[in-house]
């Protein structure tokens, strides 16, 4: 396990590209602050593309969990261990500045510990086996090739079986607000003030965001008459949405970025606006 | 119930510590907490300034942008959040080191010396903890309660001593 | 009766390396010392980016096939995290001079207790003769076709002399292989590195002065003679660090 702060994340991104083609296990935690370059030292969500896309070089993914409270925190770190092992595939917790200094009640879980088989480490022979290499080195394109086909059917597993969500008064909603961590918890305050005043709006909240909780945003589609992305960046996870939703219902962003948060009240306008425009 | 309180002062005034102790005693009290803390790179100076929301129903979003209960320890932070204080909201000024009044007539303003009571009373570094007594003794669902057993949570078990000054200090504050 | 036999430590697998190349001598050697001290099955060998960069296939051990220059820091987990195996890395001198060169001063001042084989042959070998921190003031390279121009592209890195002005480090040794008495001492060099790690003594690393014809546009005997004209005096041969003789004389 490592962790840092955006830069410090784009530091590692030749390590996490070669752990990706190594099939390691790892959890990598990036607690945003605003970029790019140094950028600034405030909350930011502006690391969605490097998590969701790539970051480093190569055909590869990482499974991205995005808590939205401490509890989260301590919740999707075990998750992320969990996952990682299962798939040989490295894990990026994607926190933000607020839930990296942030204090609330949290009750750690009971962990019982793993015993995972790792035919494949490195420990040592013991003179009882062929010798294990842990590499990403693939000269020959064929089977290059065949190493990354192999990796991309654990990805199918994954999209298939552990994209994470949660769905906040979605039941009628006409307006869906679609946001991850710190965003989601400034946007249940509007959607909650949102309906005080009538408007029958919700939230999805993808907390895998690569798989990106796609059949949920698709199901969405087809009921709701508009979407809200709300991010801390210039607009990253938006395109997921159009993707999800294959642009069949507009999508609105709104945002702000380099360590600012928009507040309820922005996102409480947004919504009104939509609303407005829905009719 | 929820009550949102923001805390602005220069770093090194104890902002952070005081909201620390606030947030504490509202989880020792069994309410929903959340502590949010924003502030520069450097130890001391600066500005600094922390969010605590004190509730009876899960925290939605921690960031408290407009205050029931503002805390300005310098005029920087006066000037910029007595703006954003919520019609009929409490804000405490630390009156040594803030000449002018709140200006706005929808909010109760209260007006504590806190930085020369802190000297006068041998405790210079605690101010902080003055006005927190204030706000203790001044704002509805908050009390006088649970004071040692909040302060054990942030003040370290190897500088028990300050336990004491610190409690000293709030009693200063919620009698003023 | 057998006499000469190939180093358990060693895979069948035939060397890709260029014909007169000494990288084959010091695979030897290094399995040698493993052999000699009985540590295979738990050693985990640390491959770096390079004309070595196959050694993962070469040793018979655990291998990692480290990022370019990147290895003394993987080996540095690898000992932390299993502290009771034997770590090595086997690296030359684009990867540990240039681009691991971080990587290669805090293992070192950290006396990490891990053993580092950096062959040094003044040039990037696999990617076609570039000219590299340690290509002689002078030298004919692919970028530096008018030779090492000091004034321009700076002096050598002499990283034995370096490295031992750190209070960190164990031990440090410059050898060469292009003679059979140098190759000896080269042996005795190595198996000593190893040796240390064995005994919790602490970071090792043992600079070979190597030679490649291949891209030194010479024949296997003339680049060897080369070594001995050229490279020694620039790269004294000799102990510059070894902590343990040192505390004894006090």
């Amino acid at each position: 396990m490592t962790s840092s702060s955006s830069p410090g994340i784009s530091l590692k991104q030749e390590g996490i590209s070669y752990i990706a083609g190594a099939d390691l296990p790892a959890l990598i935690v990036n607690v945003q602050r605003g970029g790019p370059g140094l950028g600034g030292i405030q909350p930011s969500q502006s690391d969605y593309f490097q998590a969701t896309k790539g970051g480093g070089h190569g055909d590869y993914h990482l499974i991205v969990l995005a808590p939205a409270s401490v509890q989260e925190m301590a919740d999707l770190t075990i998750k992320a261990f969990d996952l990682s092992e299962k798939y040989r595939v490295p894990t990026m917790l994607l926190a933000d500045g607020t839930m990296g200094q942030m204090m609330e009640p949290v009750e750690l879980p009971e962990i019982a510990p793993k015993e995972s088989e790792k035919p494949w480490a490195v420990r040592g022979t013991k003179m009882e086996r062929e010798h294990n290499i842990i590499n990403s080195l693939y000269l020959k394109p064929e089977i290059l090739e065949k190493t990354n086909f192999e990796r991309f059917e654990r990805y199918k597993a994954i999209e298939e079986n552990e994209a994470m969500y949660e769905e906040y008064m979605m039941d009628d909603a006409e307006i869906c607000v679609v946001a991850f961590g710190i965003a989601a918890r400034v946007s249940k305050n509007a959607v909650t003030a949102a309906r005080k005043k009538g408007i029958k709006v919700g939230l999805i909240r993808p907390i895998t965001l690569w798989p990106f909780p796609k059949e949920a945003l698709k199901k969405a589609a087809d009921k709701v008459k508009g979407f809200i992305s709300v991010e801390l960046s210039m607009g990253q996870m938006i395109e997921d949405i159009k993707l999800s939703t294959e642009c069949k219902k507009p999508v609105e962003l709104c945002n702000r970025t380099g360590g600012m948060i928009p507040t309820p009240e922005e996102v409480l306008a947004s919504i009104e606006k939509l609303a407005k425009e829905a009719k | 119930m929820t009550t949102q309180i923001l805390i602005a002062g220069f770093g090194g005034q104890g902002v952070l510590f005081a909201g620390k102790f606030i947030a504490y005693k509202g989880l020792i009290e069994n309410k929903e907490v959340s502590w949010l803390p924003s502030y520069g790179p450097e130890m001391r100076g600066g500005t600094a300034n922390c969010s605590i929301i004190i509730s009876d129903e899960p925290v939605g979003s921690p960031i408290v942008s407009n205050p029931d209960v503002l805390i300005a320890m310098n005029l920087p932070s006066l000037d910029k959040y007595e703006k954003e204080a919520k019609p009929g909201s409490l804000i405490f000024v630390d009156s040594t080191l803030i000449e002018r009044k709140v200006e706005r007539g929808d909010v109760k303003a209260f007006y504590i010396p806190a930085t020369k009571m802190a000297m006068d009373a041998g405790i210079p570094t605690l101010a902080n903890m003055i006005i927190v007594g204030k706000v203790l003794k001044e704002t509805e669902g908050l009390s006088k309660d649970n004071l040692e057993e909040a302060m054990k949570k942030v003040v370290s078990a190897k500088r028990i001593e300050l336990l004491d000054m610190n409690i000293k200090a709030i009693e200063a504050g919620y009698n003023y | 009766m057998v006499v000469f036999e190939k180093p358990k430590a060693l895979t069948d697998a035939p060397l890709h390396y260029c014909p007169g190349c000494t990288h084959g001598i010091i695979h030897r050697l290094v399995a040698e010392a493993i052999d000699e001290l009985g540590v295979e099955g738990k050693t985990v060998g640390v491959a770096p980016v390079g004309c070595a960069v196959m050694a993962y296939d070469y040793f018979a051990c655990d291998m990692v096939e480290a990022a370019h220059g990147r290895a003394p820091a993987v080996a540095t987990g690898l000992k932390r995290a299993m502290p009771e195996n034997i770590i090595f890395t086997y690296q030359g001198d684009g990867d540990l001079a240039s681009i691991g060169m971080a990587e290669t001063v805090h293992a070192a001042t950290r006396n990490e207790n891990i053993t580092i084989i950096f062959v040094n042959n003044a040039i990037y070998g696999m990617t076609g003769g570039q000219m590299a921190p340690t290509s002689l003031p002078g030298q004919v390279t692919q970028t530096s076709p008018y030779g090492r121009d000091t004034a321009v592209q700076g002096f050598p890195i002499k990283v034995s002399e370096m490295l031992s002005a750190l209070d960190g480090p164990e031990y440090i040794e410059r050898v060469a292989v292009n003679n059979v008495k140098n190759v000896k001492n080269a042996k005795k060099a190595i198996l000593k590195a190893f040796k240390n790690q064995v005994e919790g003594k602490g970071f090792s690393l043992i600079e070979v002065v190597s030679s490649c014809p291949t891209n030194w546009g010479m024949t296997p005997s003339k680049a060897l003679e080369w070594v001995e004209e050229k490279m020694i005096p620039y790269y004294p041969l000799g102990v510059y660090k070894d902590k343990s003789a040192e505390k004894k004389e006090d």
